[in-house]
């Protein structure tokens, strides 16, 4: 590869930086300000400071900081991953972005049609955010995801994306639309609207979050059952709890990996079916000839 | 007082266990006939097995969402509601 010289190398090893930079500097300030624990503790996230605000104090805690901090780690990832990518030059790294692409299009061409084709870095965004931020969990950091303000931050943010596609097949049609198929179903259908942002927030981090209450609960039950029938071993030995050796880690497996990946995947085909769905085609279309003769 | 105290934290244990129980029958029903139905689908066409796991676990995803509500419900009566009740309590005695 003559293309590479010393300088594509040096951006190269500070795209790489800023890729991992952010995760070291969680760590640091998760070790700097862990309070002392002592026995199980199933808690929240943790506050550093609140900043006074005039209606409510703006409280700025781990799963905000972290969740910033795993967005510059994606940010350098792509940034590294599509360093030097032209046409036709086939190195490692643009193999796998254009494998990524690919997937992500198609996903998004098979759920979603033609017409929201552009929705796909969107779609690849809300993929990798969701993953990556409860695969955290496995570098000991507190996942973003297992916070409910971050996951209504993102559901809110889906729920105005549907709205807006909802009211291209014009205002009056989306307001006709609660009153179907019966006007006695208004309350009903406002419900039913309402409930769709609150149900994708309320399922993702109710996943998580029970992964990481389990594991805890289970570590913790361990341990109580060790030092119960192994705490007659001399010295030191009886101090260490020899069950907690293996189920934690295979649970850890399904809760931490197999789980995130799960819930980041449910998050962005709802989110697809959700906008798709909601997206009256042919009143679009009508409107747009409307418009068009108009003109 | 003290009496009252436990009684508050007897109700939410209590609450959220009893909440997580009853909760978890629905999705588990739900869930145990969609993967049924899903093992029949491929056991009839084993070539539709990506397309049929694929819409099953979105299915399982969709009808454990009742199961999450519980679920959070229970949590809320574990870590949140005891301290309120308690704080409750004791603004209206007064103290």
């Amino acid at each position: 590869m003559k293309n590479k010289n010393r300088a594509f190398k040096a951006v190269d090893i500070l795209l790489l930086a800023l890729t991992v930079l952010p995760l070291v500097a969680a760590m640091v300030i998760k070790i700097l300000t862990a309070p002392p624990t002592e026995g199980i503790q199933i808690t929240g996230a943790q506050i550093y400071f609140t900043i006074p605000m005039p209606i409510q104090d703006l409280i700025i805690s781990e799963a905000q900081v972290n969740s910033a901090l795993i967005v510059i780690t994606i940010l350098g990832l792509c940034l590294y991953l599509t360093h030097g990518v032209r046409a036709g030059v086939e190195t490692k790294r643009q193999l796998l972005m254009e494998w990524v692409v690919e997937k992500v299009d198609g996903l998004v061409k098979e759920n979603m049609g033609e017409f929201f084709m552009g929705f796909s870095p969107f779609i690849a965004a809300v993929l990798v955010l969701s993953a990556l931020s409860s695969l955290m969990a496995l570098l000991g950091l507190f996942p973003p995801t297992s916070d409910l303000n971050i996951v209504a931050g993102w559901a809110i943010l889906v729920f105005i994306l549907i709205t807006h596609y909802k009211l291209k097949g014009g205002v009056g049609n989306y307001l006709k639309g609660f009153t179907e198929p019966i006007p006695i179903l208004l309350p009903l259908n406002i419900l039913g609207e309402v409930s769709t942002p609150i149900s994708m927030a309320f399922r993702h981090y109710g996943n998580v979050m029970s992964g990481t209450v389990i594991a805890v609960l289970i570590a913790a039950a361990l341990q109580g059952l060790s030092s119960l029938v192994l705490g007659w071993l001399p010295g030191f030995l009886g101090d260490i709890p020899f069950l907690q050796i293996g189920l934690p880690a295979v649970l850890s497996l399904y809760f931490d990996i197999f789980s995130s990946c799960m819930q980041a995947f449910i998050f962005a085909m709802l989110t697809m079916m959700n906008i798709a769905g909601g997206f009256p085609q042919e009143l679009y279309e009508k409107r747009k000839l409307k418009k068009l003769s108009a003109k | 007082m003290e009496i009252a105290i436990g009684l508050i934290l007897a109700a939410c244990a209590l609450g959220a266990g009893v909440c997580m129980g009853i909760g978890a029958i629905g999705p588990g029903i739900g869930e145990g006939n969609a993967v049924s139905k899903a093992c029949e689908a491929i056991g009839r066409q084993p070539e539709s097995k990506g397309a049929v796991t694929s819409t099953m676990i979105m299915g399982c995803a969709i009808s454990e969402t009742t199961g999450i509500y519980s679920l959070v419900i229970a949590i809320l009566l574990i870590f949140v509601a005891p301290h309120t009740m308690v704080n409750i309590l004791l603004k209206a005695l007064g103290r």
